[in-house]
């Protein structure tokens, strides 16, 4: 399947933060295809392995990869007399990236629903000034209370109406490209793996929860108990607010995280092959443990050495996260290229202090 | 539903052609005459039963929306608002810029990187900016020109219990409601004006009015409503699902009880819910029109809508009907020369 298809599939479903399954048949139906075998675990995870090849394939090194699946959102938390919802929020949500939106509701059914908007001309001028707390805002699905309890119940998720779009060249924009874009990365790294040979079982796990507890990550690699684990996430794009030391150029490669959450030898495992190969990348320094699925892998069992890949995103958390195309396939190149270099006997080497 | 097209179409204030263009060619057909005047209003004359006093009906043609001052040097688009919108709304929007409506996305700073105080601010005009996915200036003004309009880019949607959901209700609902009038409407003489630049300080509206000099002039909305919970009863300036609202008094007009009583009087004959709206705030073409040359007597008729000048407004096909019946009812009324 094409990558940026599969991305649209994916961004345009609904997977709040704990019910991400609505998901699992995009992937699934997509990863079946270049991998060898996909289970889904307990808490929701969706673990695809592709075998490696080695003299002695029963034992073969393992190399976990996580991206995770699920998007932040928001949850009904009430019903007004005249039918509008009020909600809380699923994640780090923005309360003034939510005003004037157009929701959906996932109810018993899709309803399309609105978070209500002052006119300015009831507004004194200082209100401008102030933002909308969440709880002072509202959705309205149009239909009276009634009805609104018939299809709607409390602790229902709720997501921003929003498609992947194309903006010029090769980026695109759309909701819940965190992590989402992370997860197509995986999918160009699987076809780039059928090309070139490889020792590691690889685990390709769209992993839940990462935007509440990383309760996914965790669970998946005490199981999995890999080698090596590789959280495939995203970075700050640089935008004129942010300080260039602390953001990613969007279309220069992955970003390669740096830092105490990152095992160093395997950094600059990463860094060359990424130069042998041309790929282009970029360093993200983060001192201490990282947002994404890293976090957690590492500290898992007796420990795992870890790894962050970030795709440079724009406006993170917002509805109209940006990234370019060009970015996730240099990742899942990068990926692929860095775990068919890694064979049992140079991983030794690699994992020494 | 003509709302659809309306709606969708590019009309921010004195950039108002796609939206003029679709209304002639819905109208021309079923008119005597019409012309673009001047500054883009379209003037048009249904010939009929005269009654010796000039009718004109107006709805505006514009909406609100935002303008390109300047690309930057990452290739990004500052811009400043075309007539009243709440900076707040723009916020993690999509945009259409220019004339080939090229995508844009209006972002923010991602909330890890904010203090939590900065949460409670809102965002500033000077600090928002349209991402069209250029990576350089050279790249951005490829497709866009400084001086490009923006149109929000919501899709007109029915949801709800008959409701619909689009940008510009305000006042594509006006400017609907008088091409049904000017389809269905026969043998009454009137004049159907569709002005220009209201949002940004009701300028087409008065030299129509010296054009045309009306003795009575009906001025078609999309008004504000704002039927929150738990708001006050009086703060609230109209209903939905409650009729047709007549206006009593606003920024721009305190318009003439004989009219109205005359017009609360046909509503109720005829069985069809209105409301009265009861806010003093805003305004629109009245103001220019009835102190037009010698002036005329006006009247306001909308329908409510909420959330109006954001990307999304809300209205009712129960309010839209009840509007037009009682326009239409009004009309005939003008015929037996009872207005």
């Amino acid at each position: 399947m094409d990558t940026k298809a599969f991305l649209e599939l994916l961004c345009n479903e609904n997977g709040v933060s704990g019910y991400e399954s609505n998901l699992n048949p995009t992937i699934i139906k997509a990863f079946e295809r270049y991998t060898d075998e996909i289970k889904v675990d307990k808490l929701g995870n969706v673990i695809a392995l592709k075998k490696g090849k080695s003299l002695d394939s029963s034992n073969n090194i393992k190399i976990m990869i996580a991206a995770h699946m699920d998007e932040i959102g928001l949850m009904v938390a009430d019903f007004e007399d005249n039918g509008f919802i009020r909600f809380t929020n699923i994640g780090g949500v923005d309360p003034r990236t939510i005003l004037g939106q157009e929701v959906i509701v996932h109810g018993k059914e899709d309803l399309l629903g609105v978070i209500g908007s002052k006119p300015p001309h009831l507004q004194d001028p200082e209100e401008q000034d102030k933002a909308v707390k969440m709880e002072d805002m509202t959705i309205d699905i149009g239909l009276s209370k009634e009805r609104v309890q018939e299809l709607v119940n409390i602790g229902d998720t709720i997501t921003i109406n929003r498609k992947l779009q194309d903006l010029i060249g090769s980026r695109i924009t759309a909701k819940a490209l965190d992590d989402r874009a992370g997860i197509a990365a995986m999918l160009d790294c699987m076809k780039e793996l059928n090309q070139i040979n490889h020792e590691a079982d690889i685990y390709f796990v769209s992993t839940v929860q990462e935007e509440v507890s990383m309760a996914g990550a965790l669970v998946g690699a005490y199981n999995i108990d890999p080698d090596i684990g590789i959280a495939v996430d995203v970075g700050f794009g640089s935008t004129p607010e942010l300080s260039k030391s602390k953001t990613l150029e969007l279309g220069n490669g992955p970003g390669i995280t740096l830092g105490g959450n990152i095992h160093p030898n395997l950094r600059k495992k990463l860094i060359n092959v990424a130069t042998e190969y041309n790929i282009p990348n970029q360093i993200e320094i983060n001192a201490g443990p990282t947002g994404t699925d890293a976090r957690v892998m590492q500290i898992t069992r007796e420990g795992i050495p870890s790894l962050v890949l970030s795709i440079p995103l724009k406006y993170m958390h917002t509805s109209v996260e940006l990234v370019d195309m060009k970015d996730i396939k240099d990742t899942g190149k990068l990926l692929a290229f860095f775990i068919a270099s890694i064979t049992k006997e140079s991983l030794e080497g690699l994992l020494c202090y | 539903m003509l709302l659809r097209e309306l709606t969708e179409a590019s009309g921010v204030s004195g950039n108002e052609k796609e939206v003029r263009d679709l209304i002639i060619s819905e109208i021309k057909d079923y008119v005597s005459s019409f012309k673009i005047d001047r500054i883009g209003n379209i003037i048009a004359h249904k010939k009929g039963k005269s009654t010796g006093k000039k009718l004109m009906i107006t709805a505006h043609m514009d909406e609100v929306g935002l303008i390109v001052t300047e690309i930057d040097n990452m290739g990004l688009l500052k811009f400043i608002t075309v007539g009243g919108i709440d900076k707040r709304i723009l916020v993690s929007k999509t945009v259409l810029v220019g004339k080939e409506k090229i995508l844009g996305v209006i972002g923010a700073k991602p909330i890890h990187l904010q203090k939590k105080e900065e949460r409670t601010k809102a965002l500033n005009l000077d600090e928002l900016y349209i991402d069209i996915g250029a990576s350089t200036k050279e790249e951005a003004e490829e497709k866009i020109n400084v001086g490009d309009y923006v149109l929000f880019s919501t899709k007109y949607t029915e949801f709800g219990d008959d409701l619909i959901k689009a940008k510009a209700l305000d006042n594509r609902v006006g400017c609907s409601l008088l091409i049904d009038l000017v389809k269905e409407v026969e043998d009454i003489e009137f004049y159907a004006v569709f002005t220009v630049m209201e949002e940004v300080g009701l300028v087409g509206a008065g030299p129509a009015a010296y054009e045309v000099d009306p003795d009575i002039a009906i001025i078609l909305e999309g008004t504000l409503c704002y039927d929150m919970p738990k708001l006050d009863t009086h703060l609230i300036p109209t209903y939905l699902n409650k009729g047709p609202a007549i206006s009593l008094i606003d920024r721009t007009t305190i318009y003439n009880k004989e009219m109205r009583d005359k017009i609360v009087g046909i509503a109720e004959e005829n069985n069809i819910p209105y409301q009265f709206r009861k806010t003093s705030m805003g305004g629109n073409d009245s103001g220019k029109i009835h102190i037009a040359k010698e002036g005329a007597v006006t009247t306001t008729i909308s329908v409510p809508c909420r959330y109006i000048h954001s990307p999304v407004s809300v209205m009712s096909r129960k309010d839209y009907n009840n509007t037009f019946a009682l326009l239409k009812a009004i009309l005939s009324e003008f015929k037996r020369e009872v207005l």
